[in-house]
C-alpha cells in the first residue's frame, strides 16, 4: 500500500520534471528572440516552442524515428559521395557540374562558390587539429589572417606576385602555428581553448592597431590577383578554377597524411593521450605537427582570400569567423573529411540563401547545432565509427 | 634488468612515492601489491616515463632512463598495460593492435592472435564494444606488439570474473615463459604472489615489505592486511 503510494508520487514527480525541461528550453529559446522581435512575439514563440517541445517529449519514439530517418538520409548522401560502385557516374557528373559551372551561372554564384572553396580549405585545416587530433583551437582565424596579410603586405609593399608570396604565407603561418603550439600544448582541454581564443583576439587587435604596417581598420587595398604567364586570375571564373585546384590539393594531401603514420598518431592522441604515449608515440611532437599542418592550410586559404578580394581588413578575421569554421567541422562530423566539406558547403550557402533573415543567422546556427547534438552527435556525415582508413 | 633507486614522484605538492627501491631481474615475475592509493600505478607510470621522478634514478639494462620521454622508453623495450586498460574505443581490435606496434616497422599480429584467439575472430570489432575480459586481453596484446623485454601490468584482474582472472594469470605466466620479464601490480595479492618470484608491498608511497612470493604468502603481517585471513 505504502510503496504503491510512493510509486504514484514518484511517477508524478517524473512527469513533472520531464515536462519542466522542455518548458525551460522553450523559455530559453524565446528569450533569444526577445531582442529581435519584442515582447509579444517572444511570448508567442514561447507558447509555440513549449507545445512543440512538449509534444516532442511525450512522443519520444518520434525522436528515434527522426534520428533513424536522418541517419538513412545521411547514409544516402554518404553513399553518393563516397561509395565507389554506383557513384562513378554520379562522381563524374558532379565533377562535370563543378567544372562547367562558371559557364552556366551568374557571377554571384561563382563568387559564392569561390567562398565555399576557401572555407572548405579552412575547415579541412581546422579538422586536422580538432577532428583528427582532438585539440580545440578557437583562434584558428588568426592563422587565416596571417596568411592573408602576409600576401597582402608582400604584394602591396614589395610588389611580390602571388606565386612567390604564397610560400611565405604558408611558411609564416605554419611557423606561427608551431610557435603558438609550443607553450599552448602544455595546457589541456578548456585551457587550450582559452589560450587559442586569446591568440586569435591578439592577432586581430594587432592588425587593427599597427597602423604603420597594416593600415589598421582601413585595411589594405589594391592587392593584385595571382597570374600565370601574364594571364591574370582577376576574372571570377578563372579564380574559381584556381580555388578548385587548391581544394583538390588540400583534400588529397590531408587524406594522405591522415592515412599515414602521422595520422595514426593523431588519432591515438585524440582517443586517449596517455595510452598513446604508452604506445611509444611522441605526443608532444605530433601535437605540434597537427597544429603546424592545420595552420598551413589556413595560410593557403588566407592568401587565396587576399587574392580574391584584393582587399583585406581586420573585420574579416573576427572571433565569429573562428566559430563559423569550427561549426563547419562539427556540423559535418568531426574527423570525417566528406563531412567537413559538406559542413562548409551548408554554412556558406545557408546565409546566402537566407539573406533576408541575416539577423537570425547565428541564432539558427545555434539552434541547429543544439538539435544536432541531441539527434546526431557525431555530425551530419560522421559515421558512428571514426576509422583510420577513411 | 630494472632497478629503481630512491624514487620520489610528486603530483604537484603531493608526494605519491617517497623513496622507492625495487629490483626486477631478467626473466622474473615481480609483483607489487598494496592498498588503494598506495602508489602502485604511480610507480608504473614513473617507470614508463609518463610521470617524471623528482629524485632517484631508474636503471634499465645498465642505462639510466629516469626522465626519458615515454616513447624512448617504449623503444628501449618497456611496455605498459595501463590501469583501466585504456583501449582506443573507436578503433577496431586490429587497429588497436597496430597502434601497439607504433615504434616498430613491421606489424606481427600472428603471435598475439595465437595467445588470444578471440581477438582474431573479432578483428573488426570496435575496442569500446568489447567486454571487460576481452578488453584486458586486447590491452595485453597491444602492449606485447612492441615486443617488450619488460612488461608492466597494472591490475589486469580489475573487474573481471574469477574464471577470466585465472585465464589472464595463466596467460601472464605463458608470456613470462616466452622470455618476457613481468612487473605486475595487483590488488588480488594471493593470486599475484603465487605467480611471482618476488613481491613488494607498498604503503602510502613506501615499500614496507619485500621478499620471495611464497615467503610473503605466509607472512603474518601481510595475511592480516592483504590476504584477508
Ligand atoms: N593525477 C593525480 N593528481 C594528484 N594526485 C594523484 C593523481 N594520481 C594519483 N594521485 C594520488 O597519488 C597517490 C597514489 O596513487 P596511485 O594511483 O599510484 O595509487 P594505486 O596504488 O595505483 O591505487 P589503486 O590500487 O587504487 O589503483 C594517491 O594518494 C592518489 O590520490
Ligand atoms: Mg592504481
Amino acid at each position: 500500500m505504502r510503496s504503491e503510494e510512493l510509486k504514484v508520487k514518484s511517477f508524478d514527480m517524473n512527469t513533472l520534471s520531464t515536462a519542466a525541461k522542455p518548458i525551460i528550453i522553450a523559455l530559453w529559446l524565446s528569450l533569444l528572440f526577445l531582442p529581435f522581435k519584442g515582447f509579444k512575439a517572444a511570448i508567442l514563440f514561447f507558447a509555440i516552442f513549449s507545445v512543440l517541445l512538449l509534444s516532442l517529449k511525450f512522443l519520444s519514439p518520434y525522436k528515434k524515428i527522426f534520428a533513424e530517418r536522418l541517419q538513412i538520409f545521411s547514409k544516402k548522401i554518404y553513399l553518393l559521395s563516397v561509395n565507389r560502385y554506383p557513384s562513378i557516374v554520379i562522381r563524374s557528373a558532379l565533377l562535370l557540374l563543378i567544372l562547367t559551372m562558371p559557364f552556366m551561372v551568374r557571377d554571384y554564384f561563382i563568387d559564392v562558390a569561390i567562398l565555399v572553396g576557401i572555407y572548405v580549405i579552412l575547415a579541412l585545416g581546422l579538422n586536422v587539429v580538432v577532428g583528427f587530433t582532438g585539440l580545440l583551437n578557437l583562434g584558428f582565424v588568426a592563422f587565416y589572417a596571417i596568411g592573408a596579410y602576409t600576401y597582402a603586405l608582400l604584394n602591396t609593399k614589395f610588389g611580390i606576385g602571388f606565386w612567390s608570396a604564397l610560400p611565405f604565407s604558408l611558411v609564416i603561418t605554419s611557423v606561427a602555428g608551431f610557435l603558438l603550439a609550443i607553450p599552448a600544448l602544455r595546457l589541456r582541454g578548456d585551457y587550450l581553448a582559452i589560450v587559442t581564443l586569446g591568440f586569435g583576439e591578439i592577432a586581430r587587435l594587432i592588425l587593427n592597431n599597427w597602423d604603420s604596417m597594416t593600415r589598421g581598420p582601413n585595411g589594405i587595398s589594391g592587392i593584385a590577383p595571382p597570374e600565370i604567364l601574364s594571364i591574370s586570375f582577376g576574372k571570377l571564373s578563372h579564380y574559381y578554377y584556381l580555388v578548385f585546384l587548391f581544394v583538390i590539393l588540400t583534400l588529397f594531401i590531408t587524406r594522405r597524411v591522415y592515412a599515414s603514420r602521422i595520422g595514426r598518431a593523431w588519432v591515438a592522441i585524440r582517443e586517449d593521450e596517455i595510452a598513446a604515449s604508452a604506445m611509444g608515440i611522441n605526443t608532444t611532437l605530433y601535437k605540434l605537427y597537427a597544429f603546424a599542418f592545420g595552420t598551413f592550410w589556413a595560410g593557403l586559404a588566407g592568401a587565396l582570400f587576399s587574392g580574391k578580394m584584393q582587399f583585406v581588413s581586420p573585420e574579416s578575421f573576427t572571433f565569429m569567423e573562428s566559430v563559423l569554421i569550427l561549426c563547419m567541422v562539427i556540423l559535418g562530423g568531426l574527423g570525417s573529411i566528406p563531412g567537413v566539406i559538406f559542413g562548409a558547403f551548408i554554412l556558406v550557402l545557408l546565409p546566402e540563401v537566407l539573406r533576408e533573415v541575416q539577423l537570425y543567422r547565428m541564432l539558427s546556427l545555434g539552434v541547429g547545432l543544439v538539435l544536432m547534438m541531441i539527434f546526431r552527435p557525431q555530425g551530419l556525415l560522421g559515421g558512428k565509427r571514426v576509422s583510420l582508413r577513411s | 634488468m630494472l632497478k629503481l633507486n630512491g624514487i620520489h614522484t610528486f603530483y604537484g605538492p603531493i608526494e605519491a612515492l617517497r623513496g622507492i627501491n625495487i629490483e626486477v631481474k631478467q626473466g622474473e615475475i615481480v609483483s607489487l601489491i598494496g592498498n588503494n592509493g598506495a602508489g602502485k600505478s604511480t610507480t608504473l607510470m614513473t617507470i614508463s616515463g609518463i610521470l617524471k621522478p623528482q629524485a632517484g634514478d631508474i636503471v634499465f639494462e645498465g642505462e639510466g632512463i629516469g626522465g626519458m620521454p615515454p616513447h624512448r622508453i617504449v623503444e628501449m623495450g618497456i611496455s605498459q598495460v595501463p590501469e583501466g586498460r585504456r583501449i582506443f574505443p573507436r578503433l577496431t581490435i586490429k587497429e588497436n593492435l597496430e597502434m601497439g606496434a607504433y615504434t616498430k616497422f613491421k606489424v606481427q599480429l600472428d603471435k598475439i592472435f595465437e595467445l588470444f584467439p578471440v581477438l582474431k575472430e573479432r578483428q573488426k570489432q570496435l575496442g569500446g564494444t568489447l567486454s571487460g575480459g576481452e578488453q584486458q586481453m586486447l590491452a595485453i596484446g597491444r602492449a606485447l606488439m612492441s615486443n617488450p623485454k619488460l612488461l608492466l601490468l597494472d591490475e589486469p584482474s580489475l573487474g573481471l570474473a574469477p574464471i577470466i582472472v585465472s585465464k589472464i594469470f595463466r596467460t601472464i605466466k605463458d608470456i613470462n615463459r616466452e622470455g618476457v620479464t613481468v612487473l605486475l601490480v595487483e590488488q588480488n595479492a594471493r593470486a599475484a604472489l603465487k605467480l611471482s618470484n618476488k613481491g613488494y608491498v607498498l604503503e602510502t608511497g613506501k615499500i614496507v615489505l619485500e621478499g620471495k612470493g611464497e615467503y610473503l604468502l605466509i607472512n603474518e603481517q601481510l595475511k592480516k592486511a592483504y590476504l584477508g585471513e
